[in-house]
């Protein structure tokens, strides 16, 4: 098998044993990236720099002593900002804009010897569920079973693209809402979004500050856990950041969940989800049993408000992180007419640099924190929340480690298909992902079949805070167990 | 809660982005729409509750309030679309 479809632990140790260099691995990714423009998922390529960093790479791997992601080729998120490189969170906003800075969360990679291949289509400033409000264009699903073009999923759908037809061995994504599980289930990868404050934020683009989180997109279970401990730990530069030790995360997979108490939320089983994911729900839930684990129905009674609470804060805290681009320190500026003063410049760079849906967001955002009704939609919001996450913890308290939910109420949809009448349609997409970002909790997406369409599925597992080692190791019995190995067939 | 024209045409003024006004209608529909699906959180009794501050229950990290850089002005005006002689260049502000 070409080296571009090997995990992240195949590689390292080839990579170790001299059985390949990094410069080798890092040129089968470019390869395979030059072959799939069709799918639209680098929009950005950086071979120079790939290379570069490979041939690094290959100097620490002969000294011996270099660190697992060492020579390991990814692709990176575009809302992260890489030093001199575009960095746009698919926003046209943003054009042009060449960080002068390094994110942290790519300076810790790039510091552990990782390649970065180029950087990943995205929805813009990550705000959407289908890639689809990119300035680049649309991200195509490498899953392709009749002859429409589906979705990979969003935000993080280049990166799911990239990681599941093999462009790189594993990629960056965000998540505010569900941006990395639900491109991960809808590409069939893994994906977990670390616990609030396990990932440093500094240097990734903003859009809901209380809610953004960074983790890994992988081909395994074992590679999330490799790549989240070089992503994890304190960052003075994101006050946020937790100042906590991070533990070994690979350790943690021990396989052994006997005992372990995991929790169905009869809330998450809404009308109109359809038989096939019902049913691989209940396939997963019938897995972590036979592994030993204890099946305990739950309720999680406030899930039903998650969404329209999300779609407060989040659109809240947008149209204040989003009121930096104003044409004067970077990225785009209007052109301006004869008399045109600087609200002119401000209202018109808005207006020609963002997309609808940022724009739909920022004005709602506006509207909710206006005053008059920040007391009716933000504070009650905010109270709202704090009810989700009560419920949450009311669950951990009796004792539960782990919950086993859906991570979308459908597999991958057709581009076009959903949300150009009314947004609130695509909005729905994210019932089932938005309630552990409200409530800080770490979350992971794992495959675990493909409906009757042939297309995969995934089901997440959420954790309890700080423990994303052990959530992990959950992830690894079901992993194993499902055996999913399906790959999409190259069309592209 | 309806968002009319003229409500449409405020929000999109405080948030600085032009929309024409042949434009504003849709918007206002959109808002509307987006706004009905929040009414949903009238339904939950928050009687006592204290809106969420924070979502991990620790203390803000503090530093010394010491100057850690410096001297970047090229870095600064790097990716500005209009700099003149070390400074941002914006049109004018006060007559």
């Amino acid at each position: 098998m070409s080296a571009n479809t090997w995990t992240i632990a195949a590689a390292r140790d080839a990579l170790r044993a001299g059985q390949i260099t990094a410069v080798d691995l890092t040129m089968s990714c470019l390869t395979a990236i030059d072959a799939a423009d069709g799918l639209n998922a680098f929009v950005h390529k950086t071979p120079d720099i790939a290379l570069e960093q490979a041939r690094v790479a290959d100097l620490r791997l002969a000294k011996g002593d270099a660190p697992a992601m060492c020579g390991i080729p990814l692709g990176i998120k575009d809302v992260f900002c890489t030093k001199g490189v575009a960095s746009q969170a698919g926003s046209n906003i943003l054009k042009g804009f060449k960080p002068e800075y390094e994110s942290s969360v790519t300076r810790k990679l790039f510091g552990d010897g990782a390649v970065m291949l180029g950087k990943l289509n995205m929805d813009e400033f990550a705000m959407g569920s289908s890639n689809e409000s990119s300035c680049y264009g649309p991200v195509v699903n490498p899953w392709k079973v009749d002859e429409l073009r589906r979705t990979p999923g969003g935000s993080s759908g280049g990166s799911a693209a990239a990681v599941a037809a093999d462009l790189c061995l594993a990629a960056t994504g965000t998540d505010t809402g569900g941006s990395i599980r639900q491109p991960a289930a809808f590409t069939g990868i893994t994906g977990i979004k670390p616990t609030y404050g396990r990932v440093s934020r500094w240097g990734v683009i903003a859009y809901a500050s209380s809610l953004d989180q960074a983790g890994p997109m992988t081909k395994s279970v074992r590679d999330a856990a490799i790549m989240l401990q070089s992503m994890a730990g304190h960052d003075p530069m994101d006050s946020t950041s937790a100042d906590l030790p991070v533990p070994d995360f690979e350790a943690a997979l021990t396989g052994d969940i006997r005992g372990k108490k995991i929790g169905i939320p009869r809330e998450y089983r809404i009308d109109g989800i359809p038989a096939a994911l019902d049913r691989l729900w209940q396939d997963g839930t019938a897995m972590l049993k036979d592994a030993g684990a204890e099946i305990v129905d739950i309720s999680l009674p406030h899930t039903k408000y998650a969404l329209p609470a999300y779609y407060v804060i989040a659109p809240a805290e947008a149209s204040s992180n989003l009121a930096r681009y104003d044409g004067v320190r970077y990225g785009h500026r209007a052109g301006l007419a004869g008399g045109d003063g600087i609200t002119e410049m401000y209202e018109k760079t808005r207006a020609e640099g963002f997309g609808p849906e940022a724009q739909r967001r920022i004005m709602v955002g506006t509207y909710v924190l206006s005053a008059g009704f920040y007391d009716a939609y933000y504070n009650r919001a905010r109270k709202v929340r704090s009810l989700i996450k009560r419920d949450f913890e009311q669950a951990f308290a009796a004792g539960i480690d782990a919950i086993l939910a859906p991570i979308a109420p459908s597999s991958a949809f057709g581009l076009g298909e959903v949300g150009s009448a009314d947004p609130v349609e695509m909005y729905l997409n994210d019932v089932f992902t938005v309630t552990l970002n409200l409530a800080g909790l770490p979350g992971v997406a794992v495959p675990v079949g493909l409906d009757q369409k042939g297309l995969p599925v995934g089901l997440q597992l959420i954790g309890r805070p700080w423990e994303e080692g052990a959530l992990l190791n959950h992830a690894y019995v079901l992993e194993r167990a499902a055996g999913f190995v399906s790959k999409p067939q190259k069309w592209w | 809660m309806s968002i009319d024209i003229d409500t449409a045409r405020k929000v999109a003024k405080l948030a600085r982005i032009r929309v024409e006004e042949a434009d504003l209608p849709k918007l206002a529909g959109q808002l509307s729409g987006i706004l009905g699906f929040m009414e949903q959180l009238n339904e939950v009794d928050v009687t006592g509750i204290e809106p969420m501050v924070s979502v991990t229950p620790m203390r803000l990290k503090r530093r010394a309030d010491v100057v850690t850089d410096g001297n970047i002005q090229a870095q600064i005006l790097k990716n500005a679309p209009d700099a003149r002689e070390g400074f941002f260049a914006v049109p004018k502000v006060v007559e």
